[in-house]
């Protein structure tokens, strides 16, 4: 499907050049020891807050309250991972403990 | 000065600071090489072989942001919704950038791949400037960023190669950006007293959800997150105008 390899790679090159920006501007902008704007400051302190819960959100999109294994899967692996970090505050055992968790649940339980 | 010290960091020769970057940079090499395997095997999965994997880790280098990227490819999102999603997504970066600017000032010809390669971890590890040794200071830096992005490219071209022959089935992978996601908003909530932030995230984005659908509530999403974000600071900032003129 070389529309869709095209269409993938100008992807990761949007990707790459946003992320490029957003890591180049703050030595353009502020270089020169240009002041920061008070709200922008305000905006570094809270707004990785709302994103993560905003990307929690995007990653459960597409559960289903329908049917059971449309939902309890994700709830049960989301409640591990976080009981998971709140226990041991360790980024590996809770990544790979729920991941684990999940795969067994949608391959040998939830069939 | 005496013996070469320079208050408590000795002065180091060039292997010896590059040895240092090395050993600094070791817990990200447990975390890069794991969550890296994960984005190949997934990637892999998506129907995007080693090549695609190599080239995003290289080129792209943002851990969680390349788990969308993932998921982006895969449901071929459009170049527009992609570019939105990664200044979102990666925002963060922003003020990576802005507390380093100082730091960074004098950097040299390392100073380009130290901007291009400051990632979370990578930011976790050289935020802490009392840990840089008092001469070839650019050649630390340059070397635990190197390290760092060697670490990211190795674990996640291994992932996209073993993703071929894993002897299980992978279905259920994708659950590790999930997972990823769900330990740093814990991470960040346990750190933090002021909880209203993350709940407006996770409520804004759950009402914008069930109001567009799971196809369109990004957008509305980020943008009412930035508004209702914005209204205690202008707030404050109305409340200070008040006390300024009363005074």
């Amino acid at each position: 499907m070389p529309d869709s390899f095209l269409h993938g790679g100008l992807l990761v090159a949007v990707i790459a050049l946003v992320t490029l920006a957003l890591r180049v501007l703050p030595f353009l902008v502020f270089g020169g020891r240009r002041k920061v704007p008070d709200y922008i400051l305000y905006l570094g302190r809270v707004l990785p807050f709302a994103i993560m819960g905003m990307l929690i959100v995007y990653c459960l999109r597409n559960v289903s309250f329908g049917t059971v294994s449309g939902f309890l899967p994700e709830a049960v692996s989301v409640l591990l991972v976080a009981g998971l970090h709140v226990r041991f505050r360790n980024t590996l055992l809770s990544i790979l403990g729920g991941t684990l968790f999940y795969m067994v649940l949608v391959q040998l339980v939830f069939v | 000065m005496e013996k070469g010290t320079q208050g408590k960091s000795p002065v180091l020769s060039r292997g010896r600071v590059i040895r240092k970057a090395f050993l600094k940079s070791l817990p990200v090499l447990a975390a890069y090489e794991v969550l890296g395997m994960g984005f190949g095997i997934l990637m892999t999965r998506n129907g995007y072989g080693p090549a695609w994997t190599f080239l995003s880790s290289l080129l792209i280098y943002a851990g969680s942001m390349q788990f969308v990227e993932a998921d982006l490819l895969v449901s071929a999102a459009s170049l527009p919704a992609a570019a939105l999603m990664t200044l979102m997504v990666n925002a963060r970066h922003l003020f990576y950038g802005i507390s380093m600017v100082g730091r960074y000032r004098d950097m040299g010809r390392a100073k380009p791949y130290l901007v291009f390669g400051l990632t979370d971890e990578t930011y976790s590890i050289l935020c802490r400037d009392e840990d840089w040794p008092g001469a070839h200071k650019r050649l630390y830096c340059f070397f635990v960023t190197l390290f760092d992005q060697f670490y990211w490219v190795s674990g996640s071209v291994l992932g996209a190669l073993l993703g071929r022959v894993l002897p299980f089935d992978s279905k259920g992978i994708e659950f590790s950006m999930t997972a990823l996601f769900v330990t740093v908003f814990v991470e960040q909530w346990l750190s933090s007293p002021d909880h209203r932030p993350a709940l407006t995230g996770i409520l804004a984005s759950a009402a914008c959800l069930l109001v567009f659908g799971p196809s369109a509530f990004l957008i509305p999403a980020m943008v009412l997150i930035a508004l209702l974000l914005s209204l205690p600071w202008l707030k404050k900032r109305q409340e200070e105008r008040k006390e300024d003129g009363h005074a």
